[in-house]
C-alpha cells in the first residue's frame, strides 16, 4: 500500500506505518544505500525509501542474502545503510550477516527483520530474535512508529559506535500499523571512504580468532550500554504486577493492565541485566509478554534464577491481540461476549480473476498432473477446484524438490506426473542454481516458469527480467529464455498460459522428453497491466446445458445460481477469456468492445 | 470524547477500498488532534480475501488492535464480512453494511452456502443498516466510490469534528478523483441522516 500523498508533508505530525517510519528514519538519519528483496511485511520499506527519498540510493537486490551483502560493501565504503527483508528472508541472508557479525560496520548496518506471527503472509513463524542472538549481533525492537524511527537512528549510532550490524525486528502489527510520528528534516551523512583494513575485513581463521574475541566483549559492552538506553523504558505503576515486554506486546499489555508497572525493552538483545534486576526486586510478581518464543523469558529466568513466568500465559503460537491479553493478564476484566461470532464461510485468498496462472493450473489439473510449487502468489494453485499444487517448501525449492523426488524414486515417478512450478521473481531469487544442479545432476524434469511480469505477491515490484529498477527507471532486462539455456537446458518453450490447447500440447510434449525442460508460460500480471478495452463475459442461456465445466476455473468472477454461471462485471477481468475458451457449448462468449 | 478510545472496525473483501476508506477516517482523526492508530494486514490476505482495518483514535491509544465486543462501529463494504465481524460490536455499537454480496470461492464451488446475512445479524442481535452504496456510487459516476459513500455513512457515528473527514478526503486525492469522491461523501452522510 502507498500512502504517497501523506508522506509528502516534509515535517511535522504524520501517521506513518512501521515499514514507512523505518524509511523515514533511514532517511532522517542519513542512509545512503538500502536493498531488500521483497516479502511482506517488508515491502513497503524500500517501496516508501524509492518514492519519497531521493537521496538514499535505493534497489531491490536478486535476494536478500545478495542485499545484504551489497549493504556490507557499502558499510566497508563508510556510508551508512539499511537492509530489509521478511523473517524467513533473513534465512537466505543468514551466511553473510553471522559473519559480517564478526567484520562489523564501518558506515552503519541496520537489517530489517519483519517477523510475521500469525503467519498473516508466510509459511512459518520463526522469531528472529533467535536468528540475531545466534548471530550475537544487537537486537532493537519497536512498539510502534515513532521507535520505529527512532531505532533507525539509534541502531546506525550502535552500529557504527560498537562496529556491528544491528538488528532492527520489527512484526507485523508493527510494519503494518500506522501511528503518529514527529517527522524531522534528514541530518547528513557522508560515506567516510574505503580503507583498506585485512585485519578487519578478511575473516581467515588468523583474523577471525581476534574477531570472535572481539564479538565477546562487544556483546558485555552492548548489554552495559542498554542499562542506560532511554528506549529501555521502566514505567512505574503498582508494584503487585510488572510486566517486562517488547514490541507490539507492550501495547497490548498496557491497554489492558493500565496499573501495572512495566519495563519496555527495546535492546533486547543484549539484556541490561541491572536493570531488569532492579526491576525483579521492586516487584511482587513479574511476567514477562511476548509473541513467538519465550525469548526474554527463558534468558532472564536463567540469568537470576527467578520464578518469572511468559509462556504459561502467551501462546508460543500466533499473534498476541489484545482480547488474547486481557483473558491471559486480566482475566477480571473480561466481559462477557455481547454478541456470539456467526459462523460463515471462511474467504480465503483467490487468484484474482484474469491471473495468468490460472491458465497453468487449469492444464495442469486437466493433465491430471501436479506440482513442486514455491513461494508466491502461484501456491494459491493448491485451492480447489485447481488443486495442482502438491508442495511448497522455501524459496526456490520448487525445482529442487523435484529433483530430489525424481532421484529417490526414478523418472517414471514424475514424468507425466509432477512438474516443478515458479514465479518469474522467485526463479531469480534462488531459482536459476536449482535448474543448474538440475542438468548437472542429470535430471530430467519439466520446470515451469510461471512468468508474470512482475513480484506479484508482495504487491507489484520491479526485478531483473522485468527490465525496470526500483524507482522506475529502465534497467537492463534479464533474458529468462538465455539464462535457462547458460544453465544447459536445450528445451526452452514460451507459451501463453491463456492459449490452454497450445499449453497442454507443449506440457505432454516436454515432460514425455527424457531431458530437463523448461516451460515459460508468460503472460502480465492482471495488477500491472491496464486492459486495452472493457469487455465482459456474456452467458447465452439457450446454449448452456449447465455442465460446470466453467466453474473448474475457480474465477472469483463467475458464481453459479441456478444451474447457470454468473458474471460479476465488476470482476470479470476484461483481457481474459478463459471460461468462453473452456464452455464446450459455446454458451460463454467474450468479445473486444463489448459493453460494459 | 471520553478518554476511551473510539473503536472503528472496516471490513471487506480485497481490491474494495478498505485501506483507502480507514485512511481517510484516519487522517481525519489526526486533524482533530487524536492520537490515531491503524492495523491491517497486506500481502497474500488482499488476493481477494477477507480484509479488515482496525482504526482507534482518542487521547491516548495504546493497542494498535480492536478487541472482540468493543468497537463503537463496525464499517462492512460487504455483507458476509458484515457477519463474520459483527461480534466485535459493543453491546451499544452499530453496524452498516453495504448491500453487497460477494461470493467467495467456497460459495462458487458449491461447498458453502451464502448465508442470509440479515437473519444472521437478527440472530445475534446487532443494530444494523444495509445500504446501497455501490448504487448510490454509480448514480454519482463511478461505482468504485462506494467505499468513500460508506465513510460518508458512517460519519455520525465516527465522533469527528465537522469538516475533517472532507479536509482528509483532499488531503489523500488528486484533483481529478476529488470531486466524485466528495459528492460520494455527501451522499452517504445523506443515507444516514434520519437513522
Amino acid at each position: 500500500m502507498k500512502q504517497g500523498r501523506l508522506n509528502a508533508v516534509r515535517e511535522g505530525r504524520l501517521l506513518l506505518s512501521g515499514n514507512e517510519a523505518i524509511a523515514r528514519g533511514a532517511w532522517e538519519h542519513g542512509v545512503t544505500f538500502a536493498a531488500a528483496y521483497p516479502g511482506t511485511p517488508s515491502t513497503e520499506i524500500l517501496e516508501a525509501i524509492g518514492e519519497h527519498y531521493p537521496e538514499i540510493t535505493a534497489q531491490w537486490a536478486t535476494n536478500e542474502k545478495v542485499a545484504l551483502e551489497t549493504v556490507a560493501g557499502a558499510s566497508y565504503g563508510g556510508a551508512r545503510t539499511l537492509s530489509a527483508m521478511k523473517h524467513v528472508g533473513l534465512n537466505v541472508a543468514a551466511d553473510p550477516l553471522f559473519t559480517l557479525s564478526y567484520v562489523g560496520a564501518t558506515g552503519g548496518i541496520v537489517v530489517v527483520s519483519a517477523d510475521d506471527p500469525g503467519m498473516h503472509s508466510s509459511q512459518n513463524e520463526q522469531d528472529n530474535r533467535l536468528m540475531a542472538r545466534a548471530a550475537k549481533v544487537p537486537i532493537l525492537e519497536p512498539s510502534d512508529s515513532q521507535d520505529a524511527l527512532d531505532l533507525v537512528g539509534w541502531g546506525l549510532e550502535i552500529s557504527e559506535r560498537f562496529d556491528t550490524p544491528v538488528m532492527l525486528r520489527t512484526t507485523t502489527r508493527i510494519s503494518h500499523s500506522l501511528s503518529v510520528v514527529q517527522a524531522g528534516p534528514r541530518r547528513e551523512f557522508p560515506p567516510k571512504g574505503y580503507t583498506r583494513d585485512i585485519r578487519k575485513r578478511i575473516p581467515i581463521p588468523a583474523f577471525a580468532k581476534g574477531m570472535h574475541a572481539r564479538v565477546e566483549k562487544r556483546t558485555l559492552d552492548l548489554s552495559a550500554f542498554g542499562e542506560t538506553f532511554p528506549l529501555n523504558l521502566s514505567i512505574a505503576g503498582s508494584r503487585s504486577l510488572g510486566v517486562i515486554t517488547s514490541g507490539v506486546s507492550y501495547q497490548h499489555a498496557r491497554e489492558v493492565l493500565p496499573d501495572a508497572s512495566f519495563l519496555r525493552l527495546a535492546l533486547t538483545w543484549p539484556l541490561p541485566w541491572d536493570l531488569i534486576g532492579r526491576f525483579l526486586a521492586e516487584m511482587k510478581e513479574v511476567r514477562v509478554v511476548e509473541e513467538g518464543e519465550p525469548f526474554l523469558e527463558e534468558q532472564i529466568r536463567a540469568h537470576f534464577l527467578a520464578p518469572v513466568e511468559g509462556k504459561k500465559y502467551i501462546s508460543l503460537e500466533g499473534e498476541l491481540e489484545p482480547g488474547l491479553a486481557r483473558r491471559a493478564l486480566a482475566p477480571e476484566t473480561v466481559e462477557p461476549p455481547v454478541f456470539a461470532p456467526a459462523q460463515v464461510p471462511q474467504r480465503p485468498p483467490t487468484l484474482c480473476p484474469g491471473c495468468p496462472h490460472r491458465g497453468a493450473f487449469w492444464v495442469l489439473n486437466r493433465i491430471k498432473a501436479g506440482s513442486t510449487s514455491d513461494i508466491g502468489c502461484y501456491t494459491l494453485g493448491l485451492m480447489p477446484p485447481l488443486e495442482a499444487v502438491d508442495t511448497v517448501l522455501c524459496m526456490g525449492a520448487a525445482i529442487t524438490v523435484l529433483s530430489g523426488l525424481e532421484k529417490a524414486l526414478g523418472r517414471d515417478a514424475v514424468a507425466g506426473r509432477i512438474v516443478a512450478a515458479i514465479g518469474d521473481s522467485t526463479f531469480i531469487h534462488s531459482g536459476i542454481t536449482g535448474l543448474i544442479d538440475m542438468v548437472y545432476n542429470g535430471c530430467t524434469g519439466t520446470v515451469l516458469i510461471m512468468d508474470n511480469g512482475i513480484t506479484a505477491m508482495t504487491g507489484g515490484q520491479q526485478h531483473p527480467a522485468t527490465g525496470f529498477s526500483l524507482r522506475g527507471e529502465p534497467a537492463r532486462k534479464l533474458d529468462l529464455e538465455a539464462v535457462c539455456r547458460a544453465c544447459g537446458v536445450d528445451r526452452v518453450t514460451v507459451v501463453d498460459p491463456h492459449d490452454l490447447k497450445s499449453l497442454e500440447r507443449i506440457l505432454k510434449e516436454e515432460m514425455a522428453v527424457p531431458e530437463v525442460s523448461v516451460v515459460i508460460t508468460r503472460r502480465p500480471c492482471v495488477m500491472i497491466r491496464r486492459p486495452e478495452h472493457r469487455a465482459v463475459a456474456v452467458l447465452d442461456p439457450a446454449k448452456c446445458v449447465s455442465c460446470r465445466r466453467c466453474m473448474s476455473l475457480g474465477c472469483p468472477a463467475l458464481s453459479f445460481v441456478d444451474g447457470r454461471p454468473v458474471v460479476n462485471a465488476m470482476l470479470c477481468y476484461p483481457e481474459c477469456r478463459l471460461c468462453a475458451d473452456v464452455c464446450p457449448k459455446g454458451a460463454l462468449t467474450k468479445d473486444a468492445g463489448g459493453a460494459r | 470524547m471520553s478518554d476511551e478510545a473510539r473503536n472503528i472496525l472496516l471490513c471487506g473483501t480485497g481490491g474494495q477500498g478498505i485501506l483507502f476508506a480507514s485512511e481517510v477516517i484516519c487522517g481525519a482523526a489526526l486533524l482533530a488532534g487524536f492520537d490515531v492508530k491503524k492495523s491491517e494486514v497486506h500481502g497474500m490476505a488482499q488476493r481477494g480475501g477477507s480484509v479488515s482495518s482496525h482504526v482507534r483514535y482518542g487521547r491516548k491509544v495504546w493497542s494498535p488492535m480492536i478487541e472482540a465486543g468493543r468497537a463503537h462501529l463496525v464499517l462492512a463494504l460487504e455483507k458476509l464480512e458484515a457477519l463474520r465481524w459483527a461480534h466485535f460490536l459493543r453491546g451499544d455499537g452499530m453496524l452498516l453494511a453495504c448491500d453487497l454480496e460477494i461470493m467467495p470461492l467456497s460459495v462458487n464451488t458449491g461447498q458453502a452456502e451464502y448465508p442470509d446475512v440479515s437473519a444472521g445479524l437478527e440472530a445475534m442481535g446487532v443494530p444494523f443498516r444495509f445500504l446501497g452504496a455501490v448504487e448510490e456510487a454509480a448514480g454519482l459516476g463511478d461505482p468504485r466510490v462506494a467505499n468513500t459513500v460508506m465513510v460518508g455513512a458512517a460519519a455520525r457515528w465516527l465522533g469527528l469534528p465537522p469538516g475533517t473527514l472532507e479536509e482528509s478526503l483532499r488531503m489523500r486525492l488528486p484533483a481529478k478523483a476529488l470531486a466524485v469522491n466528495e459528492a460520494a461523501l455527501q451522499r452517504g452522510m445523506q443515507l444516514t441522516a434520519g437513522v
